[in-house]
This record gives structure tokens, C-alpha cells and sequence, in this order.
């Protein structure tokens, strides 16, 4: 086993990890940045498996637009909870 | 004197298709085509840079064989910002409040940051043709640095009018430059430029004034999208 196989053995399981982290939260924020942290795992192994342009588009729009989208909406539910 | 006006355009372009594609060896009868000439793998074998003289294989596939499709990709875009705007779209809109208020600190720092953000998104358009990247992602990163001000300063508000004339332009601008190289060349989206050397940041033609639009329309069209969702109707 070379140390690329063993690099990529610890993303795919590190992935997995994350993910089941993120839907068992307890709260919403948690779960959230989990996900964000699941683009970031995603793009390295993007990377490792030669796809750059995915990659990149990857980051941008998975830990980037997505993850502060959905910040933004917990923000203002919580707005409207607070009333 | 519009619907007169629509009519003559169409019948136009109709026309200009029909001239363009008739009697043209690129153009076979229905039913006369080999398909397996026609599949991805045998591009890459005969065609590889010289064609399309673009550095990075993933665009040349994008922009240079398969332009048709990404201009498909743009006009779902196109219609899902179309939909949110029906939906959501007021006469009178102010800001969304937010649940905190943001300091000095923070509000200094992303504007460095929003800058820096633009920056790179910029050479990330530009370098299409010769590096990973190119107008899908560039256009996201113009969208969430629009998102950060909106996160980081409680009184920025985007002007959404400018965002609109600029998506329109680019949109039909991408559609023009298809019928020039259907006019001049023989196909839709034909490369009718030079395409120069390969690797030089002024090459591959078309491909980068295309991708610099898609970039442009991409962009105003999250950030006028991200607007329409983080506005709400005033109530008087």
C-alpha cells in the first residue's frame, strides 16, 4: 500500500465520519458546518482523483454559496422566533 | 408595432438558419450520421489542441465540442432566476434585519476580503482556457462575494437594476457570437478566430470572450437571485 492509497483510505472514511456527524446533530448550526467541512474532505479527494475543474467548482459552490445560504436562513428563523 | 417588429426578427433568423444549413457537407440528411464517430473518446483522439487551441482539455470539451449544450446549462440558470424573480419580486423592498449587528471589525474586513474574493474570481474567468475553473465557478465566487457584504454589513443593499442589464447583455451577446460563427463558418458556436498558440493567455479564439460572458451572466444572475431572497415586501 502506497501513501496515496493510505491519504485516500483516511479522506473516504474521514467523509463518512462527517457525514454521519451531520445528520445526527443535535443542532442545525452544527450540522451546517459539518456539511461545509464534508465540501472541503470532497474537494481533496476531487483533487486526489485528478478532477480539478470539479474540484474548484466543488469549493465554490458546496463549502462557499451553499454553506453561508444556509447560515443566512438560520439567522433569520431564528429573527422570526425571536418575535 | 412590437408583435410586427418580434415577427420580422424571427422570420430573420429563420431564414438566416435555413440558408446557413442548407446543402452543407456538415450538415448530413436525417438518418445518414454515424454516431460512433460522434461520442467524446474520438474527439480526444483526433483533436486534441489543434483544433480548438485550448490548454485545459475540460473547456475545450465544454466550450469548443460541446458549446450547445453549455449554452442549455446557462438558459436553466437563466430560467431559474426568471422563476424566483415571478415569485418573489415587489414593488417596494427593503432589507432583510438581521439577528445580530455587525461591528467595525468585521464589516472592514470583509470588505478586504470581497475585494480580494473579486480579485480571484476575475483570473479564475480569464484563465478559463488554460487552467481549472472557468465561467461557472468564477460567476459563483462574483455571487458569494455579493453574499458576504450582505452577511457582514446590515446597510448594503446591491444594486439589482445594473445586475439585470448586465445579465441581458452577456446573455444575448453569447447567442450573437454562436450566429457569427454559424454565419461566417459551418456550425453553431464555430471557432472562427485564430486560435494562436497554445498556453498564451490571448488563444483558443472564442473560448475566452465566451467564457468571460457566461462568467458576467452567471455572476448577476446568483447575485440578483441572493437579492430577491434577502429582501422583503415593505409593509406601509
Amino acid at each position: 500500500m502506497t501513501f496515496f492509497d493510505v491519504f485516500s483510505l483516511i479522506i473516504s472514511v474521514l467523509i463518512l465520519v462527517i457525514a454521519f456527524l451531520a445528520i445526527n446533530a443535535k443542532k442545525l448550526i452544527h450540522s451546517v458546518i459539518y456539511l461545509s467541512a464534508l465540501s472541503m474532505l470532497a474537494v481533496v479527494a476531487f483533487i486526489l482523483m485528478k478532477a480539478p475543474d470539479v474540484a474548484i467548482t466543488e469549493a465554490v459552490i458546496g463549502s462557499g454559496l451553499v454553506t453561508a445560504l444556509f447560515i443566512f436562513v438560520l439567522l433569520s428563523i431564528k429573527r422570526r422566533d425571536a418575535k | 408595432m412590437k408583435k410586427f417588429f418580434g415577427l420580422i426578427v424571427a422570420f430573420a433568423f429563420g431564414l438566416m438558419i435555413i440558408l446557413a444549413l442548407r446543402n452543407m457537407s456538415g450538415f448530413p440528411a436525417y438518418g445518414d450520421v454515424n454516431l460512433a464517430e460522434r461520442i467524446s473518446g474520438s474527439y480526444f483522439q483526433s483533436a486534441i489542441a489543434e483544433l480548438v487551441g485550448s490548454a485545459n482539455i475540460v473547456t475545450s470539451v465544454v466550450l469548443g465540442f460541446r458549446a450547445f449544450d453549455t449554452l442549455g446549462e446557462v438558459t436553466v440558470l437563466f430560467v431559474s432566476s426568471l422563476g424566483v424573480a415571478l415569485i418573489l419580486d415587489f414593488k417596494h423592498k427593503k432589507r432583510m434585519e438581521l439577528a445580530f449587528k455587525p461591528n467595525f471589525m468585521l464589516k472592514t474586513a470583509s470588505y478586504i476580503l470581497v475585494s480580494i474574493i473579486l480579485v480571484v474570481s476575475f483570473y479564475m474567468i480569464l484563465h478559463g482556457h488554460l487552467s481549472p475553473g472557468g465561467g461557472f465557478p468564477g460567476g459563483a465566487m462574483i455571487a458569494s462575494s455579493v453574499l458576504l457584504l450582505y452577511l457582514a454589513d446590515d446597510q448594503f443593499r446591491s444594486k439589482i437594476q445594473g445586475f439585470k442589464i448586465l445579465e441581458s447583455a452577456a446573455g444575448s451577446l453569447i447567442v450573437v457570437i454562436g450566429l457569427v460563427g454559424l454565419v461566417i463558418g459551418t456550425a453553431y458556436f464555430e471557432n472562427f478566430l485564430n486560435t494562436g498558440v497554445i498556453g498564451n493567455l490571448l488563444s483558443a479564439g472564442i473560448i475566452p470572450i465566451i467564457y468571460v460572458l457566461i462568467g458576467l451572466k452567471v455572476g448577476s444572475e446568483i447575485a440578483s437571485v441572493i437579492d430577491q431572497f434577502l429582501t422583503e415586501e415593505e409593509k406601509s
